[in-house]
């Protein structure tokens, strides 16, 4: 029996193991020295893990009498994130390591991380769900203040450590309501409660402050007030990583949460997503326009994304559902892309992120010029772009489940959100001439993520790679 | 050649590629190779364009050399052309070859230059080609693209400005048109056009907000339509973005948007507005009907004050689109005819009078009316050329812009009197400023020093205004040129559109007797 669970975790155990065994190797020999190769090594190890799930997952396999779910859904969402996850750490390497801040610390840590979220994605139990979350989120505020001698930086850390146990707070109390009400923490035991139509204040209550707990992991409003300190705080590759692939892990648990436990009553918990949803794309859009920080910018608008990607989740519906993991993977492939383009700026070696300092760059560099143009115009939902058929699939789904309303705000939404992003190529394109030119040092890593994903984004157009079809097969199997 | 929509649609799009990947540096040779890929591309277009046309049977009402191909999200690539779109295509290939002649004088960063342009023919080809919903809208927000670039990159003083005013006014008219055309799909589970144009779409009125909607879906579709179209037109009250954009754009940048984009807002009506929403566009045409005039009149007036030739001719357009509208929605042979008639010959005709204005402005460097006075004694070929467009502007008889005002209210007389009594002071209007434009710039004495040394246009100027006068007046002398090609299209078009209001008619008549 206990074999057979452990063969299903199996993806979960190598990366831990791995991880702990890589640590005491570190500690034992040569410490920071050994940085560079843990972070291929770890990152190589990732997108292995993820091909190997990709390839050799079939069925729904429960394990520990449910409280571990490995199927379609959470497949989809563990590819994502570990090879998010692996992109990010090999494109912060060299600009860690040129800032002297490349401790062997920091690839565990993420891998670590990474165990976290697959966890997250595959709970089937309020408890599974609690102990990925706080695996996830304990290694994070690490890595947000792993820059010890930035004040900017340990601020970020503690800001992330107070309101993000903060969250947890309001979640495990949510989850103890839940337990009290139903008398199970089994999603597929609360689900039987809650379709027999017994679903009593204090389960409502339970539900409401477990999605508060969740909607802070996905920084949605009025949840996000964290993100645009941590963000802009935390050094550029932390932020990268923040952006992506927690992202996918809270969304996915929150839907894995919704459909599995609460899934006979869309109606209870479907207005608190349409607000989060209407509140985040307004707020991410407004706010973004005054920031003249170009890491600050991107968490308003990674703030404003979620609050697209949420109304998927709002049509409770399985065509919402697919919707949802199109919009966070291509989500993820653009961010990637444009984080690569922030890493690479710089003047005198030191990072530069005020948007002022792009004046006048594509004269300077073309080619960079033009896939962050295309990155931008992706990010805005422009067509041809790939951003706007994630954004048309969740209209799709939003409008078939009813929620017109609920799309018209998002459209208004998007049309405010493209001011900003094309404030950015106004800089790049014709902004008045610079006097201190930023140089865009990029290695060839970073080079590959930054045009990579802008090719992306147009080659997707014609061929998607198999997403759309693995997105959908991916929700048929929680939604049924 | 069983793809030669697609083929024309993405020539330009290649030959941009092969700009951008295959010519490196920014010196004299590399620019001039850029030209010269650019206009022998969009040369190449126009000719194997011209196979469409040789290949189009105007008796067939349906949809013609249509393609088909999966796409992703369970949409289709599906292109096609009937006789509303088909003379749209050669329009946009015809105008494009001298759109890059006219920037033969361009010296800052040509290669992007041309691609923007090149690129920008390929998305408004696939914009009148288009016969899947997210395919055309696709193509018709992605021009934006480019456009924004042109103004940013190449335009006047205020460049910023108009360029952001621009997308932002149209991008939100558009993004509304899209959640229409999202609730369409849920509605009749397709996006392909064909089969949109045969859904009934529910008329039904109900309430929202305790507003009650006459018309139902199909008004409120309708609208969301028409924000787009009518921003993109421009209709009166939303034009305000128009002449910014216009007066800040390179010249060629002003003579694509005059020539060819602001047709997209008029092909848009024809093509979705009236065959899929009838029920709402009957309800809305009233409304329509007097922005029209009124857009007519109230620009024609404002034009007549105007300082910048740009800024003139930019209003004088709005006026000239008025009628455009005017005659979609009197929903009648004459006054369709006479709409795509009026948005093809204005085409020819606002678009030569940009490059009226580009020939003087390279060599003074200002489109102030002030600047300038006197030019016959110097240029009298450019006063010849420019006295033949001004009067194709007003309307004179003999020229394609004669035709396409006097279809537009013909038809809409039989509609509403009272509307095109209206517009038809308009007419008036426009010799007014039309004429006064060209007395100031081109009569009287020549007196300012700076004009002196003024030479007369260029034979690469005049290869550019040959094609346009004769189309102006080929169409003027033989108009069923055009009516022949669109005729068939359009009386099928008004056919179902009666059709369909008879049955929502009748529809309201049975529930009400129950």
């Amino acid at each position: 029996m206990i074999q057979a669970d452990l063969t299903i975790i199996l993806p979960e155990v190598i990366l831990a193991v791995y991880a702990m065994a890589a640590l005491i190797g570190a500690v034992y020999t040569t410490k920071d020295a050994l940085a560079p190769v843990l972070v291929w090594t770890t990152a190589g190890a990732m997108a292995l893990l993820s091909f190997w799930i990709a390839t050799n997952g079939d069925g729904t396999n429960v394990a520990f009498n449910g409280m571990f779910v490995d199927d379609g859904f959470s497949r989809f969402a563990k590819v994502a994130i570990l090879l998010s996850a692996a992109a990010v750490l090999v494109m912060s390497q060299d600009y860690m390591a040129r800032r002297d801040m490349l401790r062997f610390e920091y690839p565990l840590l993420v891998a670590l991380a990474a165990v976290g979220m697959m966890m997250m994605v595959s709970a089937g139990d309020l408890m599974s769900l609690y102990m990925g979350l706080e695996l996830q989120s304990l290694s994070l505020y690490v890595v947000a203040a792993l820059r010890r001698d930035s004040l900017k930086s340990t601020e970020a850390g503690l800001k992330y450590f107070v309101l993000g146990a903060l969250s947890s707070g309001l979640l495990l109390y949510g989850a103890s309501l839940v337990y009290g009400f139903t008398g199970t923490t089994l999603f597929s035991g609360i689900i039987q409660t809650v379709q027999h139509g017994e679903i009593s204040v204090g389960l409502l209550f339970g539900l409401v402050f477990l999605m508060s707990g969740l909607a802070f992991k996905v920084s949605a409003v009025p949840f996000h007030m964290w993100t645009p300190d941590v963000y802009q705080g935390s050094p550029t590759p932390i932020t990268a990583f923040f952006a992506t692939a927690p992202k996918v892990a809270a969304m996915a648990l929150f839907a894995r949460l919704l459909h599995d436990a609460f899934g006979g009553v869309i109606a209870d918990w479907q207005q608190i997503i349409v607000l989060l949803s209407v509140l985040s794309m307004l707020l991410g859009a407004v706010a973004a326009i005054g920031q003249r920080d170009i890491k600050r910018l991107m968490a308003f608008s990674s703030i404003a994304h979620m609050g697209y990607a949420l109304i998927g989740l709002a049509a409770g519906t399985e065509l919402g559902v697919k919707a949802m993991l199109m919009y966070l993977a291509i989500y993820v492939t653009m961010n990637i892309g444009t984080f690569a383009f922030i890493l690479m700026m710089e003047r005198d070696g030191k990072p530069v992120t005020d948007i002022d300092a792009l004046r006048q760059y594509a004269k300077r560099d073309p080619g960079k010029a033009l896939a962050v143009l295309i990155l931008m115009f992706s990010l805005a939902g422009v067509p041809p772009m790939l951003g706007f058929f994630a954004k048309f699939g969740v209209w799709q789904a939003g409008v078939s489940a009813g929620l017109t309303g609920l799309v018209i705000v998002s459209a208004i939404a998007s049309v405010i959100g493209a001011f900003y992003y094309l404030r950015i190529v106004f800089y790049m394109y014709f902004g008045a001439e610079n006097e201190d030119p930023i140089e865009t040092r990029a290695t060839p890593v970073l080079w590959v993520a930054l045009m990579g994903s802008a090719a992306l984004m147009l080659v997707g157009v014609f061929y998607q790679f198999g997403i759309e079809g693995a997105a959908a097969a991916a929700a048929a199997t929680l939604v049924n | 050649m069983d793809n030669i929509l697609s083929i024309v649609t993405f020539i330009p799009a290649v030959a941009a590629g092969i700009l951008a990947l295959f010519l490196h540096g920014d010196d004299a040779a590399a620019q001039r190779n850029a030209k010269w890929v650019a206009l022998v591309a969009t040369t190449v277009t126009f000719l194997v364009s011209i196979g469409i046309y040789t290949s189009f049977d105007p008796s067939n009402t349906g949809f013609q050399m249509v393609e088909e191909g999966e796409w992703l999200l369970g949409l289709k690539y599906k292109m096609g052309v009937d006789g509303i779109s088909v003379l749209f295509v050669l329009l946009t290939t015809f105008i494009m070859p001298l759109t890059i002649l006219a920037s033969w004088n361009v010296t800052d960063r040509v290669k992007e230059y041309m691609i923007a342009f090149l690129l920008l023919e390929t998305l408004m080809l696939g914009v009148f080609m288009a016969l899947d919903l997210v395919l055309f809208y696709l193509f018709f927000e992605a021009g934006l693209i480019p456009m924004f670039l042109i103004i940013g990159i190449w335009g006047g003083k205020e460049r910023i400005y108009a360029s952001f005013k621009f997308f932002l006014y149209t991008f939100l008219g558009s993004v509304l048109m899209l959640v229409a055309m999202v609730a369409m799909y849920a509605d009749a589970g397709t996006t392909d056009i064909e089969a949109l144009m045969n859904h009934q779409f529910s008329s039904e009125g109900f309430s929202v907000l305790g507003i009650y909607i006459v018309g139902g879906m199909q008004t409120l579709m309708f609208l969301a339509f028409f924000a787009s179209f009518a921003v993109k037109m421009p209709m009166w009250p939303v034009h305000t973005w128009l002449p910014d954009a216009h007066v800040q754009a390179p010249t060629a940048g002003s003579v694509v948007l005059a020539a060819i984009l602001l047709k997209m807002g008029g092909y848009g009506f024809l093509r979705f507005s009236l065959p899929m929403f009838p029920v709402g566009s009957a309800v809305m045409t009233d409304l329509v009907l007097w922005m029209s005039a009124i857009a007519v009149v109230y620009t024609s007036l404002v034009a007549l004050v105007q300082e910048d030739m740009k800024k003139l001719i930019a209003y004088s357009s709005v006026a000239h689109m008025g009628f455009v509208t005017m005659g979609i929605f009197a929903a009648n042979q004459q006054g369709i005819d006479g709409a795509i008639f009026q948005m093809l010959s204005h085409g020819f005709i606002s678009a030569a009078l940009f490059l009226c204005v580009g020939v003087i402005y390279d060599r003074m460097h200002t489109r102030d009316i002030e600047a300038y006075g006197g030019l016959v004694i110097r240029m009298p070929a450019y006063a010849l050329v420019f006295m033949l467009f001004t009067m194709a502007n007003v309307g004179l008889p003999g020229t394609s812009g004669f035709i396409g005002e006097f279809l537009t209210l013909m038809g809409t007389f039989q509609v509403n009197t009272w509307v095109t009594a209206v517009a038809a002071s308009g007419v008036i209007f426009s010799a007014a400023y039309a004429l006064w434009l060209y007395r100031r710039v081109v009569f009287g004495d020549l007196i300012k020093e700076s004009l002196k040394a003024m030479t007369d246009m260029s034979s690469r100027e005049r290869l550019i205004f040959a094609p346009l006068i004769v189309m102006t007046i080929l169409l003027g002398v033989y108009p069923s040129l055009v009516t022949d090609v669109i005729g068939n299209s359009t009386a099928t078009l008004i056919s179902n559109y009666d059709t369909a209001l008879a049955a929502a008619e009748a529809a309201t008549q049975t529930a009400a007797s129950q």
